[in-house]
């Protein structure tokens, strides 16, 4: 049998065996082997990606006597990254799990958590293997089930049960169109493999239709604005491996998904669809930044920071499909290279802010990082990890989200090259929005790690905070070495994306070369950097700097009290709180923010020159629930109201109606004859 | 090919060594503007040595990370001076990190610097640290449009190419997307290196500070390689707008006659641009804090009408 | 324009630093030959008013106008003891700035020089004996160099800053202590 049908095996029994050990065993056993189950398979998923990458070989499996059209599944390049994305993701999210998971034994169900957990992972493993609409959509919807499940695990905390309503409604009126699309791309015809979709030749008015139909359902899943509602609802409720899973890279089956329908599967299009995922893509990514800054709910954050970055992905995607229509393949191809990488980027440092605010979680019991504070000297290893993962996703070098922010930028600085002067403005101003967006990830990466851990803690729960065990330490770990690791070595991820780029949709089978340095030649633009060399340069120059000064400087040193002109004590009430330290930006972005204010006083009954306490609330004005999902809620239910009538009760009317389409039948039947 | 990397490590020294005298130059010729002797131009020097002799008191609410950071900030700041044409282009070391490296290294300093205000638990260092990082995100745009701008003439990022591109093109120099690009970088250094009118370096109001305030709780060797680097990023600030907008006198081979007129040219555009300082330090008042973002839109349009330009007049 | 014609036209105004009075400066102790090489060149002052009418604050804020300049010594204010080499201390030390000029005392890393400008800081003044004030600076922190006069002129407390660093010419005549 060959290698990746055994890996392949190997995955979906592991976590088949994780998925019923949690049913069937208890307590600390039935953790362990959930955590088990779900890391050999999530391991088995990695090295089957890695192996079909490395070697270029592709599965093929169909077990066509299953019902309908039966199960086909086949690998190729895309798929087996995909595979990478979700095994490394499942493995530190599984890790993790096992630790955090003992918080809630006794109070939820451990058997939903876990088997629900590893039905997701494999859904997930299998779904990028699909080569069949079915299978496709019927693990698409297992996966959202599953993911639906999960998020419910918390189920009598406030706003989870909300949340996970929010989430099945949008997701489902994806699939909806998800369904549409492949049967229009089909024509009509569920039992068509994807080989016989993309040799179809479709007029070009059903193309576009596929299209938006794919870009609608992909984009709920995705959390595109202003198809992003549920995410920062549904991520933050959701057990924390859960959350790092989800936003890691769940989200990123929307990307799959559109690249394989776009790119692969129709093969690319007219200019328009590039330019709007390109203006999608800005668009999340500016508003996503933006409402984050705003949030002092830890986990609310880092969801929207999500929306973010898969607008920093979609910006590389559109930018390839745009440059594929345009007949520049050489960017095309780094257009898509940009995007993938800064998938995998995501998938590692959101995945490890996540599991971070977990533990933060896990030992303040609190989200709320206005009641946080002082963790650094708490948990020491977990302030250090998370301080990794803020630093990546705020793409400082040499970490890995510099790398594919670098690549992002070069993509669209290609736009230089485009035919069209529109094209190519609105490519610079892309540029321009991408540069505002990773400056506010900066400022509101300050202000979250900042106010979380640094400083004095400003709650009794954030004093007698512990360091998380080891398990969870674990799971962090592994995925701050990735964030190092995929950061300095961009010369070896990038020849192999293109290589799994090669042959899809027209792109160039010729990958891009190795070499120590990040160069591309690319007709007329051309870059290089080396992270690994500014890395080593950086760490050379401050230890070359601190010896130096070992010898040559002063080394005496005292320990005194924060300077605070001269003020008696110090207490955390001193310290800057998250919502002083955004309000500049609000302040700056107050149009789009319409803030509403409320402010408190509590006077001292005997003298208004004495002030108790002050209360401040400030909300953020909800303008995509205000404009677009309120009304067109009212309205469903305006006309299902008025459906509802048809149902009056009464057995004579149920009586009339089968008779009358009874009749209008016969008639129809007579006709067509 | 040695010669090639002698030159880039003795380039980064120069710049290093060469940054305070800048900043005294400019206090310098502020002071003889406000009728005054002041302090001669070396002065800085003197402060520098002076800081490593002295102790340093750390507050007892302060983490690992407020002693790292200082070293974080000049470490990048230096790499970023290495990387800069300051004498000479191209040179190999362009490869390693073009215009978006430096943009991002300078971030990374921001990053840890306002992490740095915030550990001690002081509402000085919070407030430092949210004006800086604001004004910091604010800025970015501009910057990245402006390097789109210079790229889309020289087809790359890279430092080197960009400088040759543009001494092999002398009519390019005076574009409309040059000039514009300029403008947009001059108002951009003035808010990422917190000169007036974004933020008086001079004040003792704590409310008014923007950078000062994040580096109250500093002392001793700590404050002085902050301050150091805070000089080295006007000098590179300097340097990207002397040495990529007017690159002649670059040297473009390694000759010692090349090199000698190559510092000779450094010295007069630094001259020039810290004259130009001086006088508008002189001529404006400080801007209230939530007017800065304005100012910063004025550059964001500068910029996105030179990338336009350069589109149009192709 | 008109504003940079003015400039030009008044030119520079420093006058140079007179020997004056020699009963108005009083050394309390000694500063470290250490730190007087160290801190002779460049001098961050940080200015604490321990309570003082304000009157020592307006001739202390002349020091940084033109016709002074102190900077032409390597002098500035700084706004954090952190920063600063020189405590310069004014006014009769009040109950409440008592433990803020400990704690700014504390908060200067060494080594540090401790001027006190006025009458009130070191006899308290007119405010001897009141009940709002503990005594003279030199009871709450050390002073090294006392600044007589109410208020003391600029040019007297220029010399007394640099009396302390030991900079203060010597012979009469010459002028700028540079």
């Amino acid at each position: 049998m060959a290698p990746e049908l055994l890996l392949l095996a190997l995955s979906v029994a592991n976590y088949a065996v994780g998925a019923l050990a949690a049913l069937i065993f208890r307590g600390m056993v039935g953790r362990a082997l959930v955590a088990v189950g779900a890391l050999v398979g999530s391991l088995g998923t990695l090295a089957l990606g890695a192996w079909c990458l490395a070697t270029g070989a592709t599965l093929a499996f169909a077990a066509p006597w299953l019902p309908l059209t039966g199960l086909a599944l086949r690998a190729d390049g895309l798929s087996a990254f995909f595979l990478v994305v979700v095994g490394l993701g499942g493995a530190a999210a599984s890790v993790y799990g096992f630790g955090y998971s003992a918080h809630y034994d006794g109070r939820y169900s451990l058997r939903l958590l876990g088997a629900m957990f590893n039905v997701l992972l494999l859904s997930l493993a299998i779904q990028v293997l699909a080569d069949n609409a079915l299978t496709f959509l019927v693990t698409w919807e297992a996966m959202s089930l599953s993911a639906y499940l999960l998020v419910l695990v918390e189920h009598d905390q406030h706003g989870t049960v909300r949340a996970a309503n929010w989430y099945l409604a949008v997701t489902h009126a994806g699939f909806a169109a998800l369904v549409a699309a492949f049967l229009v791309l089909a024509g009509g015809d569920m039992t068509g493999s994807f080989a016989a979709m993309r040799s179809a030749t479709l007029p070009p008015a059903t193309r576009n239709v596929v299209f938006l139909l794919a870009l609608v359902g992909f984009g709920t899943k995705a959390g595109v604005i202003p198809l992003h509602v549920w995410l920062p609802m549904a991520h933050p409720v959701a057990p924390s491996h859960v959350s790092a899973l989800l936003s890691g890279v769940v989200i990123k089956m929307g990307v799959y998904g559109l690249m394989r329908v776009a790119l692969d599967l129709l093969g690319g299009g007219p200019p328009w669809w590039g330019g709007v995922v390109l203006g999608l893509g800005a668009v999340s990514a500016l508003l996503g930044v933006l409402y984050a800054l705003m949030e002092h709910d830890l986990k609310r954050l880092l969801a929207y920071h999500s929306v973010e970055n898969v607008g920093i992905i979609l910006l590389g995607v559109g930018a390839g499909l745009m440059f594929q229509s345009y007949g520049l393949p050489g960017l095309a191809t780094l257009g898509f290279i940009a995007g993938l990488y800064h998938t995998l980027n995501h998938a590692c440092f959101k995945g490890l802010l996540f599991l971070g605010a977990g533990s933060v979680l896990y030992a303040t019991h609190t989200r709320n990082m206005e009641q946080l504070g002082g963790l650094i000297s708490r948990m020491p290893r977990t302030a250090a990890c998370f301080l990794v993962g803020a630093a990546a996703i705020s793409a400082l070098p040499p970490l890995n989200g510099f790398a594919s922010e670098w690549l992002v930028f070069q993509t669209l600085m290609g736009g230089a090259l485009v035919p069209h002067p529109e094209a190519a403005i609105g490519m610079a101003i892309a540029v321009a929005m991408l540069a505002l967006t990773s400056g506010l990830a900066v400022a509101c990466f300050v202000k979250a790690f900042g106010i979380t851990f640094l400083a004095l803690p400003r709650s009794a729960e954030a004093e007698r905070a512990r360091e998380v065990p080891t398990s969870m330490q674990v799971g962090m770990l592994v995925l701050v070495g990735m964030c190092v690791a995929l950061g300095l070595t961009p010369f070896l991820v990038v020849p192999v994306l293109s290589r799994a780029l090669a042959g899809l949709g027209g792109l160039p089978v010729t990958p891009i070369g190795f070499s120590l340095r990040l160069p591309f030649s690319v007709s007329g633009v051309t870059g290089e950097m080396s992270p690994l060399l500014v890395g080593v340069g950086v760490l050379l120059l401050g230890t070359l700097t601190a010896v130096v000064l070992r010898g040559v400087a002063d080394r005496r040193l005292r320990i005194g009290d924060t300077w605070g002109c001269g003020r008696v004590g110090q207490t955390p009430r001193m310290e800057y709180t998250a919502t002083a330290f955004a309000e500049p930006l609000r302040r700056v972005f107050a149009e789009l923010y319409r803030p509403t204010e409320d402010l408190s006083i509590d006077f001292h009954p005997k003298s208004k020159y004495f002030v108790r306490s002050i209360a401040y609330r400030s909300e953020v004005e909800p303008w995509f629930e205000r404009l677009l999902y309120t009304p067109l809620l009212s309205a469903l239910r305006g006309a299902a109201v008025r459906v509802r009538q048809v149902q009056a009760g009464s057995l004579h009317l149920y009586l009339a109606y089968m008779t009358i389409a009874l009749l209008a039948l016969l008639v129809v039947a007579r006709w067509s004859r | 090919m040695t010669a090639a990397f002698v030159m880039a490590a003795a380039q980064g020294l120069l710049a290093l060594f060469l940054a305070p005298g800048v900043v005294g130059l400019i206090r310098w010729l502020k002071a003889r503007l406000q009728n005054r002797r002041g302090a001669p131009a070396w002065q800085p020097y003197r402060e520098l040595r002076k800081l490593f002799q002295k102790e340093i008191v750390v507050s007892r609410n302060a983490s690992w990370l407020f002693h790292l950071a200082p070293f974080v900030v000049f470490a990048s700041t230096l790499m970023v001076a290495v990387l800069v044409p300051v004498l000479a282009a191209p040179l190999p070391v362009d490869r390693i990190g073009d215009l978006l490296v430096v943009v991002y290294l300078l971030l990374l300093g921001t990053f840890f610097l306002a992490l740095a205000g915030l550990d001690p638990g002081s509402a000085f260092g919070g407030m430092g640290a949210s004006r800086e990082v604001t004004v910091a995100a604010l800025a970015e745009p501009t910057l990245a449009l402006a390097i789109f701008a210079l790229a889309r003439g020289a087809g790359s990022t890279n430092l080197g190419e960009i400088a040759a591109r543009t001494m092999a093109d002398p009519l390019s120099a005076v574009s409309p997307g040059h000039l514009l690009a300029f403008a947009a970088l001059f108002i951009v250094m003035l808010a990422e290196t917190g000169r007036l009118p974004v933020d008086n370096p001079a004040t003792h109001l704590e409310l008014t500070m923007i950078h000062e305030a994040m580096i109250l709780e500093y002392s001793g060797r700590y404050l002085a390689l902050i301050e150091w680097a805070s000089a080295l990023k006007l000098l590179v600030f300097f340097v990207l707008l002397g040495n990529l907008f007017v690159p002649w006198g670059l040297a473009t081979a390694l000759t010692p006659g090349a090199v000698a007129t190559a510092a000779g040219a450094l010295a007069l555009k630094l001259g020039v641009l810290a004259v130009a300082v001086a006088v508008l330090e002189t001529r404006v008042a400080k801007l209230r804090l939530f007017r800065v973002p304005e100012l910063l839109s004025a550059s964001f349009v500068l910029a996105l009408l030179a990338v336009t330009s350069s589109f149009l007049l192709r | 324009m008109l504003l940079f014609y003015k400039i030009l036209k008044v030119g520079v105004v420093t006058e140079p630093l007179a020997p004056g009075e020699p009963d108005v400066i009083e050394v309390a102790r000694e500063v470290e030959t250490k730190a007087r090489r160290l801190l002779g060149r460049a001098v961050a002052i940080r200015e604490v008013d321990a309570g003082s009418c304000n009157g020592c604050e307006i001739e202390i804020t002349g020091l940084t106008g033109p016709v002074y300049d102190s900077e032409r010594f390597g002098i500035h204010f700084v706004a954090s003891p952190r920063h600063a080499d020189l405590l310069l201390v004014t006014g009769p030390v009040t109950r409440n700035m008592e433990v803020p000029l400990l704690k700014t005392y504390e908060a200067t890393p060494d080594p540090k020089v401790v001027v006190a400008v006025g009458d009130c800081a070191r006899t308290c003044g007119v405010f001897r004996g009141s009940y709002a004030v503990v005594g003279s600076v030199d009871a709450v922190i050390p002073v090294d160099v006392f600044v007589n006069g109410c208020p003391p002129e600029p040019a007297d407390i220029l010399r007394g800053i640099l009396t302390a660093l030991d900079r203060l010419p010597q012979r009469k005549g010459r002028g700028d202590g540079a």
